[in-house]
């Protein structure tokens, strides 16, 4: 057993008993982070404050809100919104967030592929990020459908209805995921729990594994720089910190971090307090109903670019492409078979490659919300077998990429 | 410098995906109807000036108005209950006190003269389909027409309140409240009002009998309207939130430019009473707007400063690392 002594005041205390200091310096202090790092590696820390202001207004919308088909809509749109102090600042904040962290792990995702930062080592950092990726959008999805409105309960019956495999016709499955042929009261209660339990616990626990991922290989920075970080850490630690190429997470990056969280959280407040429903879709502020089908039914529109994937082709081979679109993402380490860990400009033609893929999701994204008639679903057909083909050719086009 | 280019780069992205995604996919989902500012253009203007006197004894005369509506300010009492009335017409027939404040008087010449055209309503009550519109037009009292017309219209203006005491709870209910419910309350000045159904308020009831009993009557209303529209129309409780004010506002202008053969007729508000109505809808689907407004105000100002003293850090912190 480790040796205790008498404790000369609290830090001391509980310094003995859970080594607070030596947390301090391997988490904050003596975590090290390259220098030459822009604004879009505070995206992280971006994250983790929207998803705490999705966490603790979730609670108190949870403390009113009811799991019940008859009492959902009107628990959210009467008595959260209108009868309980603040519910609608909490039901704002909860909408605005749930929306913005997804445009946040887009920039954040899209930073990462821009400068290699899923290569050489950081391929866990990648995959953890893309797992969260997937939980962000199972939980962002069983919220919409909490408030049982009509766009909630079609989406619901649309995707769940993906589950039947097209030609498969696996409706069993459907079935047996919904708890009954429609999506009804045990489809709330399951997705309920599933929103609001299983999937926080599931990304709590990601990003930890995401935020570990980072300790080794440590964070890429612009140019790409390979750096001796125990060997910058000790001349920072010597007090040159001017030549030194990495600096402290406390407080050197969190200053750059909480400047950047700060100007972001005012176009956040901007959003909530005036201009809140672009969130939202009006659609779902109609009550749901079974029987009346909404003239167009589409997703949110962080899931439009897949749904457009989707959409254009025949189902079963639509259904695979989907299937496709959704796993994709995870093996760009192993697609990218340059060795190069440096900013798109910076290499052959992946730097084409890049802003190619930027451009096709943003087209799939905006063919995905209108309807598919005419040009527009010539365009969706055309920018998702462009999509497809895209990750046909990284590992040829990445191949030949010379070192730079 | 850098970090700014980069800053540009995002912004502009993320704004053409949201143009794209709101702004031009709702115009290509949805057309864009423009308002005429409640000015009815296609019925004919009033060219007579009308007498209140004499309209009053059209009214309650030969214009055998009385026969079917209530006038409440006028002591006619409704000649039925709105059930029995709903089941005999389809619907209630509306009170008369403020229908002078609340529909255009054009609008009001044009359906005493031919409601089914007034109401734009034509496509359902013709002699082709042998149905004729249940409240019958008014073929003249042997005078002018028009005059008569003029006449009862200036009564019926001469009787409403004065547009400056209408609210925006009076314009819902003469306007909507026959055919659409509310089921939230609402507070206005204080007081909490009930849920609205087609046949009133619902009052607060002492023995679980009477509330059955009232529900009983707001079911059997519905089933007429139901077997006179075709539908139950909406309840409007989100319809603030789920249209929008430019939709309601347009809709009810000209029910038909969005839904073809609906059975919705033209309402014939005022561009007042309309907007009345928009702030009776406001009230109840959004009442916190003002608070909201309000409270904004110093959340942005409080968020301003902590940017403000955020960006001093970094500069302090990082003056000793460059």
């Amino acid at each position: 057993m480790a040796h205790f002594t008498k404790a000369k005041n609290l830090h001391d205390w509980l310094n003995q008993r859970l080594a607070i200091d030596t947390l301090n310096r391997v988490l904050a202090t003596e975590y090290w982070i390259p220098k030459n790092i822009n604004f879009l590696w505070a995206m992280g820390m971006i994250l983790a404050i929207t998803f705490g202001l999705l966490l603790i207004s979730g609670i108190f919308l949870l403390m009113y809100y009811q799991p019940n088909i008859d009492l959902a809509f009107d628990s959210v749109n009467y008595t959260i919104m209108q009868e309980v102090g603040y519910g609608w600042l909490w039901r704002h904040v909860h909408g605005v967030a749930a929306s913005v962290v997804f445009l946040i792990i887009y920039i954040h995702m899209f930073t990462g592929i821009y400068y290699g930062s899923y290569k050489n080592g950081r391929e866990m950092i990648w995959i953890s990020g893309m797992l969260l990726f997937v939980a962000f959008s199972a939980e962002a999805f069983s919220g919409y459908m909490l408030p049982w409105g009509q766009m909630s309960y079609w989406a619901g019956m649309v995707i769940t209805n993906l589950f039947a495999g097209g030609s498969l016709h696996a409706d069993g499955l459907v079935e047996w995921i919904r708890g009954d042929y429609i999506p009804a009261q045990a489809f709330l209660n399951r997705f309920f729990m599933l929103h609001v339990l299983l999937i926080p616990l599931a990304i709590i626990g990601l990003i930890g594994l995401h935020f570990g991922a980072l300790r080794i290989p440590h964070v890429n920075n612009q140019d790409g720089e390979e750096i001796d970080f125990d060997a910058e850490a000790k001349k920072y630690l010597a007090g040159d910190k001017a030549n030194s190429k990495v600096i402290r997470f406390m407080n050197d990056f969190l200053a750059k971090d909480m400047m950047v969280v700060g100007i972001f959280l005012i176009l956040f407040f901007y959003l909530v307090f005036y201009h809140y429903d672009f969130a939202m879709d009006p659609v779902n502020f109609d009550p749901a109903n079974g029987l009346k089908t909404p003239a167009h039914i589409y997703p949110e529109w962080y899931f439009l670019w897949s749904y457009e994937i989707l959409r254009p082709f025949s189902t079963d081979v639509g259904l695979i492409a989907f299937a496709f679109a959704q796993v994709i993402f995870f093996l760009l380490p192993f697609l990218d078979r340059s060795p190069n860990a440096v900013p798109a400009s910076r290499r052959g033609l992946f730097k084409y490659w890049f802003w190619a893929m930027l451009i096709d999701m943003i087209i799939l994204t905006a063919m995905g919300k209108v309807p598919p008639e005419g040009v527009f679903s010539a365009i969706g057909f055309y920018a998702a077998i462009t999509f497809i083909g895209l990750w046909i050719i990284l590992p040829f086009i990445t191949k030949f990429e010379k070192k730079v | 410098m850098k970090e700014l280019f980069i800053l540009v780069v995002v912004t502009v992205f993320t704004l053409v995906t949201y143009y794209l995604v709101e702004p031009f996919a709702h115009s290509q989902m949805h057309k864009h109807i423009e308002s005429e500012g409640f000015t009815y253009k296609d019925l004919p203007a009033l060219t007579k000036k009308g007498d209140a006197a004499r309209g009053k004894d059209l009214v309650m005369g030969a214009g055998a108005c009385v026969g079917c509506h209530s006038i409440e300010v006028a002591g006619m009492p409704a000649p039925m209950d709105p059930v029995t009335a709903a089941q005999s017409y389809g619907v209630n027939p509306p009170d008369l006190s403020n229908a002078g404040v609340v529909f255009d008087a054009k609008f009001l010449a044009a359906l005493i003269k031919n409601p089914a055209h007034a109401l734009m309503l034509e496509h359902k009550y013709n002699e082709k389909s042998g149905k004729s519109y249940p409240m019958p037009q008014f073929y003249g009292a042997g005078g002018d027409m028009d005059q008569e017309v003029a006449d009862m219209v200036a009564y019926l203006q001469s009787i409403a309140v004065p547009q400056e005491k209408l609210t925006p709870n009076m314009a819902f209910e003469v306007a909507c409240g026959r055919c659409h419910a509310i089921h939230y309350q609402y507070n206005l000045d204080g007081k909490l009002h009930a849920p609205w159904t087609q046949i009133g308020e619902k009052p607060t009831f002492k023995h679980k009998q009477d509330e059955l009993a009232f529900e009983t009557k707001v079911l059997d209303y519905q089933d007429a309207l139901t077997k006179y529209l075709g539908t139950l129309p909406p309840d409007l409780s989100m319809y603030i939130r789920s249209r929008g004010e430019h939709y309601i506002k347009t809709f009810v202008e000209d029910p038909q430019a969005y839904l073809k053969g609906t059975a919705m007729p033209r309402v014939g508000v005022t561009a007042e009473a309309a907007d009345k109505v928009i702030e009776h809808l406001e009230n109840v689907g959004d009442s916190k707007r003002h608070k909201r407004e309000e409270i904004g105000k110093y959340v942005m100002i409080y968020i301003i400063i902590f940017a403000i003293f955020a960006i001093l850090w970094k500069k302090e912190v990082w003056r000793d690392l460059h």
